[in-house]
């Protein structure tokens, strides 16, 4: 047989083979000991030096055409062979996966850190106190003497008396004592906010026996309202991340401050919710209070055992549950303290969105 | 505060509008909390004449009358009133105008068959009064069509303003009127108080036992006054503040607190006897007060009384039995400076709040006395007659003049705002300061609430406005903002969103519960006097209850699987401790088309999470003691376990909670829960950033397992510790993963990874190591299983 007709035999063969097993008994016919090509490959060795330089490059190329042949021919069977396979284990991916649980960060604890994230960037630091505080921290060293008329608008909780002359102990009415006790520990100058748990006897759509102030002091030389308004102004920007919040700074009045100022910010009405922004005069905004204000009552600081010819300052404080419902757009302030899972889901917040100057403080 | 926009008139010369005084108020520091114009109430009723009169054919009451409105051709109007006649001249409301009493609106309507185009009035019905015998009658030269609330004068706003408490001299017009003043709203105009002189001597003796509580008690009869309804006038001016108009004695001293911030009281000198005295109250002496109710007085409280006993809560409240009446025919007048602390303590001691308590506590001006008797004395001598006695002055009010020195400077410097010396002079004059060559300022009488010089850069701020405060930067250090928060504030961040992460929750609870829920949990330290419910009346001492009570509302809302936390405070006996609280029930895997049935929580979930917690912190999860839990009643005794630092530090607590308690939640299913006490976690060393230096081992690791007999009760983590400890250098992991009971016994699986350092590991190496493993774990009683 001549080696055109052996090869077109041999790759007919390949070609026709449509199983590995099949393909494998073409390639032993041919290139296995007693193949026909291996015959032909053993013949070179008794042929003279002449012939085999005659025959010998046929009979190579022969060889390699069949294995070229034969590896084309297996990765195609193995291939189809894969293929088939894939198709068999295919899945409905459209079936659920493994839900895996969304925690979430409750909006007063995403304002707080909003908060914290702000004031730090002004350069203050976040305190604390107690929230079963005494009478002279929440009321009398805040100026407000027993027979202050503010007393009876703070709605107190009391706790039983001691019984040992001493005035009940109560559950603070405000973040303000924690001013006192800051202002107690350590010398001026001071810059801190003061968030937290406060309690007032009182409920109802818009009012909780128990919600989240926070607090701000600054006391240091030559601090005036001038600096509170500015405070104020770019604590709001930052927080509604709007450049667009006028502030309207009303003279109102708070034992612990002189002068006082009850603070107004300008908002529209929008979808049944309130936008804050624009200034509260101009058509279709108003005004709406939203936190008090002053330069600490010089009588405080010397409660204080400080200086007030050397020492002044402002405070601030503020809902911060109201703070999150006019951010975010929670309409019942009491469904905040209900741990309902729905509105955790829906109005919480993704455990990763830490605000951050960089990132931005909104998550 | 309530008070017509006209009543400022009294007061004030000048020309201004609503919204000017709206705006003026807002600036100045009294807040407008509304403003109301009564005659938007009487859109739609017109004055008109009733030109006939007849009867309705299928009702006896009914007329059916034929009104001139002033226009067009005349209405007809069915009228039940009995005095609608031919002839009257009232008020007649048209299709479409609401009544204000009721909030109808009327409408042209058939009455028995015959038409109605509206509505003749009552008084009642417009809100005028209470007679509703008929309809109004108007003078029958009353202007036919006429606007009925032009007619009435009814187009007067009236503004509602809120008075801040260390004001009280603007819980009057007058004082309003004075800051309007200084606002430059017109010109205040001084009081004129007419000089009465008495015609006779004050036939009742008047005096003060109690000078600390009673300083003065200043008093006049007038004899011959005839009580009744006051003047329209009167009437009117009254209920544009929100007072019912009583009688016209009572209506001259309530115009007088309404309209000079100055309360006073009127007794029936019929029913005095004996001397009239402020004095002490005796413990358990009973007062009877005119809002019908009695009060057990005590000894620290001021009273007005005579030879019979109490009649006046002096300062607060009038005494039932000696306040007058339609009989009453001579009138006691009394005019007293109370002690402004003593009435603060007497009302807060009796629960009760008057507008006369709210304005002695603030403490009145102490030099009105004359001033608003004879005011007083006017006003009734106008409207009821009679003829006043001489005045009696018991004891004198304290109307020492105080003064500040003042450094203008600090308009500046505290309140942020250059204001020129003549402004801030001006502005003090006209607030009634006296301002000295030297800055030495007089306050006035009136202002009590002026104690520093704060308060005065605050009277010159606030007339001017805060809006001219110039906003100012705070001074910003240098460099980039320095971190604040601190460890503590650090840690409760971090645990808070470690606790998200793993696909909690984060709920906020109230910190108070009911007293059965504390008792559950250990009982509370600290219970309210005063809670808003029972529901909330104890200091909660774990953040369980509040998870509880909020995962048991959310199952009935068919959730299905509950994964809540907190992070707040327990509040016991030695103080606040910072805490959070996971709490897990229902489905932890939902039922699914791979994986089966639903798989319910398990304490080893509770186990995880505490784990994974404290890692997230930073505590030495692998080198804590794995203990019991304290106590009994929380927690399932044999399912639950704590994490220490030591016996006695408590880092975490874990399992599942005692089914007793959670069935008091109303939880049928089992509940899981982690409590961390963020407190007792130790803190970090302070060191820098840099960490230990490692390089990863270049070597394979080899994993061996190893199976165990162990007695039943034998307790796994033992085993896990004494392999780990059989050869520190090489054994870096030990883990149980394979557990089965059989006859009393135990197989328990552990897997051993072996880290090789220098070189690996030989056959004679492995073999030397599994020797120490099966020995170490013989000798407390684990057997390699053959």
């Amino acid at each position: 047989m001549d080696l055109e007709a052996l090869a077109s035999e041999i790759l007919a063969a390949v070609d026709a083979a449509s199983a590995l097993d099949t393909l494998d008994a073409v390639r032993v016919a041919a290139l296995g000991k007693q193949g026909s090509v291996s015959a032909l490959l053993k013949s070179l060795g008794a042929m003279s030096p002449d012939e085999r330089q005659q025959k010998g490059p046929a009979i190579h190329a022969l060889r390699e055409q069949v294995s070229d042949a034969l590896a084309g021919k297996k990765s195609a069977l193995e291939a189809a062979a894969l293929n088939a396979q894939l198709a068999a284990d295919a899945l409905d991916m459209s079936l659920p996966a493994r839900a895996e649980p969304r925690g979430s960060i409750h909006p007063v604890s995403q304002v707080m850190d909003e908060l914290a994230e702000i004031f730090a960037d002004l350069g203050f630091a976040v305190a604390e106190g107690p929230e079963i505080e005494d009478d002279w921290h929440n009321f009398t060293a805040l100026n407000i003497p027993p027979t202050h008329p503010a007393r009876a608008m703070h709605d107190t909780f009391y706790f039983p008396d001691a019984g040992d002359g001493t005035p009940a102990k109560l559950l603070r009415t405000h973040t303000s004592p924690v001013q006192i006790r800051t202002m107690m520990a350590g010398e001026p100058p001071i810059r801190i906010i003061a968030p937290g748990r406060v309690y007032r006897c009182d409920s109802d759509a818009t009012h909780t026996p128990m919600f989240h102030q926070i607090e701000g002091l600054v006391i240091d030389k030559n601090i005036h309202m001038g600096h509170l308004k500015w405070t104020l102004e770019t604590f709001l920007k930052a927080f509604f991340e709007t450049d667009d919040i006028v502030l309207r700074l009303r003279p109102s009045y708070f034992p612990f401050t002189e002068p006082s100022a009850e603070v107004d910010v300008g908002y529209r009405q929008e979808k049944g919710r309130r936008i804050v922004g624009g200034h509260g005069d101009d058509a279709g905004h108003a005004w709406m209070e939203l936190l008090g204000s002053g330069m600490v009552n010089a009588r405080v600081i010397e409660n204080c055992g400080l200086d007030p010819n050397v020492w002044q300052g402002f405070a601030f404080g503020v809902g911060v549950d109201r703070l999150a419902m006019l951010k975010y757009g929670m309409d019942d302030l009491r469904a905040f303290f209900d741990g309902d899972v729905r509105w955790l889901a829906h109005y919480g917040f993704a455990p990763l969105a830490q605000p951050t100057l960089s990132g931005g403080i909104s998550a | 505060m309530k008070f017509a926009l006209s009543s400022l008139h009294q007061f004030l010369d000048g020309d201004f509008t609503l919204d000017d005084v709206t705006a003026a108020l807002n600036r100045i520091g009294h807040e407008v909390e509304g403003v109301e114009n009564p005659a938007e109430r009487l859109a739609g009723f017109r004055v008109a004449r009733v030109i006939s009169a007849e009867r309705h054919a299928e009702a006896d009451r009914l007329q059916v009358l034929s009104v001139d409105t002033g226009d067009g051709a005349p209405l007809q109007v069915v009228c039940g009133a009995p005095n609608a006649r031919a002839g009257l001249v009232g008020v007649l409301g048209l299709p479409g105008a609401i009544v204000p009493a009721n909030g109808m609106e009327l409408k042209t309507s058939a009455i028995r068959g015959v038409t109605s185009n509206g509505m003749m009035c009552s008084s009642r019905e417009l809100e005028l009064g209470d007679d509703h015998d008929g309809i109004i009658e108007l003078p029958a030269d009353a202007p036919v069509g006429m606007a009925f609330a032009d007619y009435s004068d009814a187009n007067d706003p009236i503004i509602d303003v809120a008075i801040t408490p260390n004001r009280q001299d603007c819980m009057g017009v007058m004082g309003i009127a004075r800051d309007l003043a200084a606002a430059g709203l017109g010109h205040f105009k001084p009081v004129s108080a007419p000089d009465i002189l008495g015609t006779f001597a004050c036939p009742i003796a008047i005096r003060t036992d109690d000078v600390a509580g009673c300083p003065a008690f200043y008093g006049r009869v007038i004899r011959g006054v005839r009580n009744g309804p006051s003047p329209a006038w009167l009437q009117k001016w009254l209920k544009a503040a929100g007072q019912r108009p009583i009688s016209a004695l009572v209506d001259c001293t309530n115009y007088l607190m309404l309209a000079y911030g100055r309360p006073a009281h009127a007794y029936d000198l019929g029913k005095l006897s004996g001397a009239v005295r402020a004095r002490r109250a005796t413990d358990g002496e009973i007062a009877q007060a005119l809002n019908g109710k009695s009060y057990m007085l005590d000894a620290s409280m001021t009273v007005i009384a005579d030879d019979a006993g109490v009649h006046d809560i002096a300062g607060i409240m009038g005494g039932e039995d000696s306040g007058c009446s339609d009989a009453t025919r001579d009138v006691l007048l009394e005019i007293a400076y109370f002690t402004p602390e003593n009435i603060a303590l007497t009302g807060q001691k009796l629960g009760l709040a008057s507008d006369a308590r709210s304005r002695f506590e603030r403490g009145v001006d102490p030099a009105f006395l004359d001033n608003g008797l004879a005011l007083l004395t006017d006003l009734i001598l106008n409207c009821c007659g009679g003829e006043a006695s001489e005045i009696v002055r018991a004891g004198s009010p304290p109307i020492a003049t105080r003064h500040i020195a003042y450094d203008p400077a600090r308009c500046a410097a505290l309140g942020g705002m250059t204001v020129t010396l003549e402004r801030q002079r001006a502005i003090l004059h006209s607030l009634g300061f006296g301002v000295g060559d030297d800055w030495q300022v007089a306050i006035p009488s009136w202002r009590r609430d002026i104690d520093g010089p704060a308060d005065l850069v605050e009277e010159v701020t606030r007339i001017i406005g805060f809006d001219a405060i110039a906003s100012v930067p705070l001074p910003r250090a240098p460099g980039v903002a320095k971190p604040t928060a601190t460890p503590a504030q650090i840690t409760e961040r971090r645990v808070r969103r470690a606790a998200a992460a793993l696909g909690f929750a984060e709920a906020v609870t109230w910190s108070f519960i009911s007293t059965a829920e504390a008792a559950r949990v250990g009982g509370g330290a600290h219970s309210l006097a005063n809670p808003m419910s029972e529901d909330l009346r104890v200091m909660r001492p774990s953040l369980l209850p509040g998870l509880l009570s909020a995962a048991a509302r959310n199952m009935h809302r068919g959730a299905a699987s509950i994964r809540l936390f907190e992070l707040g405070r327990r509040y016991l006996t030695d103080g606040e401790h910072p805490t959070l609280t996971l709490l897990m029930t229902g489905d932890a895997d939902a039922r699914s088309w791979d994986g089966g049935k639903a798989r319910a929580f398990g304490p080893f979930d509770a186990k995880a999470a505490a784990q994974s917690l404290l890692h997230a912190v930073g505590a030495p999860v692998d080198k804590l003691l794995l203990m019991g839990v304290d106590g009994e009643g929380i927690w399932h005794p044999g399912q639950s376990l704590s994490l220490r630092l030591g016996p006695k530090a408590i880092l975490a607590e874990a399992g599942a909670l005692h089914p007793a308690l959670t069935r008091a939640f109303d939880l049928s299913g089992p509940v899981m829960a982690v409590n961390i006490y963020l407190d007792a976690l130790p803190a970090k060393r302070a060191s820098g950033p840099a960490r230990d230096a490692f390089a990863p081992p270049t070597l394979q690791s080899v994993t061996r397992d190893f199976a165990f007999i162990v007695p039943h009760d034998f307790v796994a983590g033992d085993l896990v510790r004494a392999v780990r400890g059989a050869d520190k250098a090489n054994i870096v992991a030990a883990r149980i993963f394979d557990r089965f009971a059989k006859d009393g016994q135990t197989s328990l699986a552990v897997e051993v990874s072996l880290q090789p350092i220098d070189k690996s590991y030989d056959e004679a190496a492995l073999k030397a190591i599994s020797d120490k493993v099966v020995a170490a774990a013989a000798k407390i009683g684990a057997v390699l299983r053959g």
